[in-house]
């Protein structure tokens, strides 16, 4: 990538260095839309009868059951995240600093290892059941028992607590650095404590809650793992059975890409819906309003409250899985394959998680430094990735890496008369691609979010001043935006860490992560082999979300 | 308290720490109704957090605030902000992004019945004059018309006290002269209390009834802009509010003396003390050589409407600096003779900083 | 920015250390929708037995796919996977080549065997009922699971889960679409909870007092009971007993695992000889030992557990013939929403 490395060029030949911007944007944008297209390709295919079968058959109870599903996990993801992190920015109450990021644990377990806990903690057989009926005097399951978790219930209540991190996060940023003035301007003109959040702050954290709400609601639409143990059938489930029990993958795509269209239009209808209000970001003083000290009871009471999620959404499964881990230990030992697996998962998401964020960047960059309707274009196209089921957009990557590399291969036998196999897919790169395609949009919508925090003078400054497009960057909005950077680069990090379907169609032999591993074992049940990789797991996502919490916005604040 | 009927206010012992930073020690104060009084000082002097604390938004640490006679601070007592009928006008206007211009400027009269409401608004905005602004959104505006906008919302639900947080200084230099006029002919008309808060002498004294001059957390001076300008407290005040030649001297029998003259000086001191005299830059004249003290002409900086001679009198170590409005024939390097004007003369007791007195000045470090 | 080149070397020195494999003639790549932990014990002995190494990579769903992705280009020697509709698949779309080997097919029974020689099934597990132990049962038929006696009672995984469409295909092929859909419908108005989860769980939930009795695969038992999975699993195992259903005009239904040689092997005679390996004595006998499923070979011992079960009568049905009736099935499971 010579254009950003080079130091030796004169950098105010705009010209040059602005058209390479463009072309990169571009190339980074293609690279991830050669899948999508595949699956168009594959798509357009036809399966035969299959719309009238779903039609008939499937589409109204699974519609159904996705609506319900969504809806359920959009307004409670709304409600713990939102009210989280109002908690945290407007009250100051004891343990609130730790509360703050211990709000983010959730993230580093994914949905699948979460539902399997809790399948066997509330099970009748499970420690919660066992002891409610030693507490009521009754001695068999069969005599007592309480209400399923396998339900769509338990599904949208486990969902909404592993993801409610995705509104927390950025609304707790909005919070912090948008809402000062205006919450104190408010209190002025008549408005209670109590009134802020509903008049004020809710408002304002709108399109925060927006983004954040339909992140969680893209994991949702990804999820397989946890619908299947909870017994919801959702769309995603449909186009999974239509793939693997019917082998109609032409049939899968066509619904992947359907619904595809349906996330497009849901966001598009919130874009639409707040066209006419704008945020204007003042680059000054971004102040955090003065927290309202809690009195020792209501602060210990706000404490709890704000711990529910944090122990319900991460402390109570992972400590269930810390004992079965344990348990797992002690009976087994540990498999010497685990430590291999866990550095193959570290470096493996580490390496990734660096190009994601170069790419990001560069995509975000362009959109600034051109911000062209046509560049914008680029920019959503980019994103597209994100907003389909893992699983079908992991067949797309495969057909698109193996399309390459065949490519790749007659081009060598012409070129130089060897044949390198199969370079992309046989070294791992095809990964990298994959989580590239998946979670490109991540990181594009957290750098941008922190270029947006750089006043424009800033640009014409560094320009006046002789920097060229990637003088700036590196001179300027790097600097400038890094912890942007890095919560991008911790999000992405977590995501392929926890990424299953696209690791396990397309890595190399002899290759296996925490997540594959993890997967083998569940796959033919036995769970109790897999508890220690489930942990280790949730270990290494840990580690980022701390260091999230630590660089986030405003995070170092008072 | 009617709703129109002006309040005044009492700051008794005011004080606001951050951690270890004093922001606020020990304040009182007594703000008169229906005027408009200034909190002036530099940045980090607390003026902006003394407001805060008046609207409610901020709690002190300790002291009373009464308004019209009404504890609403107090250390038993805390009356929310939005029960105070103080209005409160920041910076940055605080604008809700998500409301028409319409819906900020009803924003404040929830209480009020909507047709009730649309009345108060039609009022407010054809006072201030923005009938035409009401549809759009806080983005698509200008700084004037949001600085307009945001004094219209914060005047529509009648407040008893309007608070003004550097209402002025993100407008540009001609704009800010127009916006400043209209906005004091606004308040007048309502005949409304004012708490404005400003970093810049110049407007305070053209602005306010009454200026409050504040340092470090403490008030420095309380007066009218005739009284802090003609009888500054404190060398600090007399040259927050404008340049001063400082000159050291001796005390004696009611007089300064001092290398240029002496001067008459109503201090308690005992004789023989060290004694300050600062003189106004427009005290000093100058005549051609031989009329009066004898000095030399070091600098010449021509500025328009009048003209700063830097010139040097034996035996002092630094120029003295004096500004003229008639032309000054006389050519660097040339001797003339030095005259002064008594009244703007001001004697402090020393204030142990030398006869420079430098980097205490705050007018360096603000323009 | 650095990092990007340091990042590009660092994926090309990957590139060459992952891309060295399967290079050297001593060596064969395995891909497999069989999960690890299930082969390995048997590709240990076979590395053992003849010193070539063997690469694997699990693929569990998207085999077929990467496979016909990769084409001519693909390393793949040997494909490994859980069930005869699988295997079909990949002969189907062309993926595997024919092996005539005496040692298979001496090895195999020939109602079990592709006529064409694309594919060898290796082991076999009976889709079983599993009961609670104080239930008053000692035989039942398929059909008798859509018996309005078990309303409420019984306990199974989704209905669109392989294991599941190949039963429901096999009733499909005793019977008809209509009486299918009857008995779907049947059995789904049966259900205690919703299809789902795994078999395992069938067993957990008799023990929780959910349902009475569970529709699952033989070799689960033999896993629970043995202790290898934990106390807390044998508990499971041993709240139930096993009974082996028959079909009405038949046995018990049996799916099998297989194995095939790709298309375009690099290393053909490497791969032959593995699967020559998984019908020696050695190896059916870890099959039985370890996963506890029936070995394919006549005579091979079946573990006593799997044993205690009493006598498995195999469903005559080829299952060549069953895997045909899996997409029709698949949609009949949506028909009568047996899932939701």
């Amino acid at each position: 990538m010579a254009w950003v490395t080079d130091r030796s060029r004169p950098a105010r030949s705009l010209g040059f260095g602005g058209g390479a911007w463009i072309a990169a944007s571009l190339l980074v944008a293609g690279l991830v839309l050669i899948p999508v297209l595949a699956l168009l390709w594959q798509a357009a295919q036809g399966s035969e009868g299959l719309w009238s079968h779903l039609a008939q058959h499937v589409l109204p109870h699974a519609l159904g059951q996705t609506a319900i599903l969504m809806g359920g996990v959009g307004v409670l993801t709304a409600v713990i995240g939102t009210s989280a992190a109002w908690l945290v920015t407007a009250h100051d109450f004891p343990g609130r600093r730790v509360l703050e990021w211990a709000l983010l644990l959730p993230l580093a377990v994914p949905t699948y290892i979460v539902a399997y806990a809790y399948l066997d903690l509330l099970h009748p057989l499970g420690p919660f059941q066992t002891l409610v009926r030693a507490v009521l005097g009754y001695d068999s399951p069969r005599q007592f028992r309480l209400p399923d978790i396998r339900s769509m219930t338990g599904a949208i209540l486990l969902l909404s607590l592993v993801l409610y991190p995705y509104v927390y996060l950025p609304t707790r940023a909005m919070f912090m650095t948008q809402a000062a003035n205006l919450v104190e301007v408010a209190r002025t003109l008549g408005t209670s404590r109590r009134q802020v959040f509903g008049r004020v702050a809710l408002p304002l954290a709108r399109p925060a809650i927006a983004v954040g709400v339909s992140l969680a609601l893209m994991e949702t639409l990804n999820d397989i793992g946890a619908s299947e143990f909870l017994g919801v059938r959702s769309l995603t489930i449909s186009v999974y059975t239509t793939w693997v029990t019917r082998s109609d993958l032409p049939g899968a795509a066509q619904i992947a890409l359907a619904m595809l269209l349906l996330v497009v239009a849901l966001v598009s209808l919130e874009r639409w819906a707040r066209r006419r209000q704008r945020y204007s970001v003042s680059g000054q003083r971004a102040r955090s309003f003065a927290r309202e000290p809690l009195p020792r009871a209501q602060g210990l009471a706000a404490l709890a409250l704000g711990f529910l999620p944090v122990f319900f959404g991460f402390l109570l499964p992972a400590l269930y899985l810390a004992a079965e881990a344990w348990k797992r230990f002690q009976f087994a030992g540990l498999s010497d394959r685990l430590l291999a697996e866990a550095r193959n998962t570290f470096v493996l998401s580490a390496l990734a998680t660096v190009a994601v964020l170069a790419c990001g960047l560069v995509v975000a960059y362009a959109a600034r430094v051109f911000p062209q309707k046509g560049m914008q274009l680029v920019h959503r196209a980019a994103s597209i990735g994100y907003a389909m089921p893992g699983t079908i957009l992991a067949l797309g990557i495969l057909i698109a890496s193996a399309g390459l590399d065949r490519w790749i291969g007659q081009a060598a036998g012409a070129l130089f008369g060897v044949d390198p196999g199969l370079v992309l897919i046989g070294s791992g790169l095809a990964l990298g691609y994959a989580y590239l395609a998946r979670f490109l949009a991540i990181s594009i919508g957290s750098v941008e979010a922190g270029l947006t925090r750089i006043p424009r003078s800033y640009d014409q400054s560094a320009r006046t001043l002789g920097q060229g497009v990637t003088g700036m960057l590196r001179h300027v909005h790097l600097p400038l935006s890094r912890p942007a950077l890095a919560a991008a680069g911790l999000l992405v990090f977590v995501d392929c860490m926890k990424e299953l379907p696209a690791t396990l169609l397309l890595r190399p032999l002899n290759f296996e992560t925490l997540a594959t591993h993890l997967y083998g074992e569940a796959a033919r049940g036995t769970y109790e082999e897999a508890a220690i990789a489930a942990w280790a797991i949730v270990l290494v996502g840990i580690l980022p979300v701390i260091l999230l919490a630590r660089v986030g916005p405003g995070a170092s604040r008072g | 308290m009617s709703a129109s009927q002006p309040a005044f206010l009492d700051l008794e012992g005011v004080s606001r720490r951050f951690g270890d930073r004093v922001v606020l020690s020990d304040v009182t104060l007594a703000i008169p109704p229906g005027r408009i009084t200034c909190l002036l000082g530099e940045s980090g002097c607390g003026k902006s957090t003394l407001l805060r604390i008046i609207s409610g938004v901020d709690r002190p640490d300790g002291g009373r605030i009464r308004m019209s006679g009404a504890e609403i601070v107090g250390p038993d007592r805390f009356v929310q902000p939005e029960s105070r009928r103080i209005g409160f006008m920041f910076q940055d206007y605080a604008l809700f992004p998500h409301l028409s211009v319409a819906e900020n400027l009803a924003f404040g009269l929830r209480h009020l019945p909507k047709a009730a409401q649309r009345d108060r608004v039609a009022e407010v905005v054809a006072r201030i004059g923005i009938a035409h602004l009401i549809d759009r959104y806080p983005h698509s505006l200008s700084g004037g018309e949001q600085q307009r906008v945001a004094l219209a919302r914060a005047l529509a639900p009648q407040p008893a006290i309007l608070l003004m947080d550097e209402p002025f200084s993100n407008l540009d230099q001609g704009l800010r002269e127009r916006v400043r006029r209209e906005t004091l002919a606004t308040l007048r008309r309502i005949g409304t209390t004012a708490i404005i808060v400003t970093h810049d002498p110049q407007e305070a004294l053209a602005v306010g009834d009454l200026i409050v001059l504040m340092r470090g957390g403490r008030i420095e001076q309380v007066g009218t802009p005739f009284e802090i300008y003609d009888r500054p407290a404190s060398p600090y005040a007399a040259e927050f509010m404008g340049p001063c030649n400082r000159l050291t001297g001796i005390f004696s029998r009611g007089r300064i003396e001092t290398p240029i003259g002496t001067f008459p000086a109503d201090l308690d001191l005992p004789d023989g003390a060290l004694a300050l005299a600062c003189i106004r830059p427009q005290a000093l004249s100058i005549g051609p050589d031989g009329h009066g003290i004898s000095a030399r002409v070091m600098a010449k900086t021509f500025m328009g409407e009048s003209e700063q001679i830097d010139i040097m009198v034996h035996p002092l170590a630094e120029t003295l600096r004096m500004h003229s409005h008639v032309r000054i024939p006389m050519a660097v390097g040339e001797k003339v003779s030095l005259q002064l004007n008594g009244a703007e003369i001001h004697v402090f007791a020393d204030d142990g900083l030398g006869a420079n007195g430098r980097g205490t000045n705050p007018r360096e470090t603000i323009d | 920015m650095k990092a990007d080149t340091t990042i590009m070397r660092a994926m090309l020195a990957g590139a060459a250390i992952f891309t060295g494999a399967g290079v050297s003639a001593q060596e064969l790549n395995l891909y497999t929708s069989r999960e690890p932990g299930l082969v390995e014990p048997l590709l240990q002995a076979f590395t053992e037995d003849t010193g070539i190494k063997v690469n694997t990579v699990f693929l569990k769903d998207g085999l077929v796919e990467r496979l016909a992705s990769e084409g001519e280009s693909s390393p793949a020697d040997v494909l490994m996977a859980v069930d005869a509709g699988n295997l079909v698949d990949l002969v189907e779309r062309g993926l595997t080549q024919p092996v005539e080997s005496e040692a298979l097919t001496a090895a195999i029974p020939e109602n079990l065997r592709d006529p064409g020689n694309q594919w060898f099934p290796l082991s076999m597990r009976a889709r079983v009922v599993y009961a609670a132990k104080d239930l008053e049962l000692d035989s039942i038929t398929y059909e008798d699971l859509a018996d309005p006696e078990w309303k409420g009672r019984i306990c199974i995984r989704s209905g669109q889960h392989p294991y599941n469409t190949a039963l429901f295909s096999a009733f499909m092929t005793h019977h008809d679409a209509a009486a299918t859909e009857e008995w779907l419908t049947g059995l789904k108005a049966n259900l205690a909870r919703k299809a789902g989860g795994g078999d395992r769980d069938g067993a957990k939930d008799i023990l929780g007092g959910i349902c009475d009795i569970a529709i699952a695969n033989s070799y689960y038992v033999g896993l629970m009971r043995s202790g290898k999975g934990g106390d807390e699993q044998k508990a499971w195992g041993e709240a139930i007993k096993v009974i082996l259903p028959t079909f009405e005009d038949g046995g018990t239904h049996v799916n099998v695992s297989g194995a095939a040689v790709a298309k375009n092997a690099p290393n053909r005679d490497e791969a032959v000889r593995l699967l020559e390996f998984l019908v020696s004595d050695e190896a059916q006998k870890i099959y039985g030992e370890a996963n506890y499923e029936y070995p394919v070979k006549a005579g091979a011992a079946i573990d006593p557990i799997i044993a205690s079960f009493g006598e498995l009568k195999v469903d005559p049905l080829p299952l060549t013939e069953i895997v045909k009736n899996r997409k029709q099935v698949s949609e009949l499971v949506d028909r009568v929403g047996f899932d939701n």
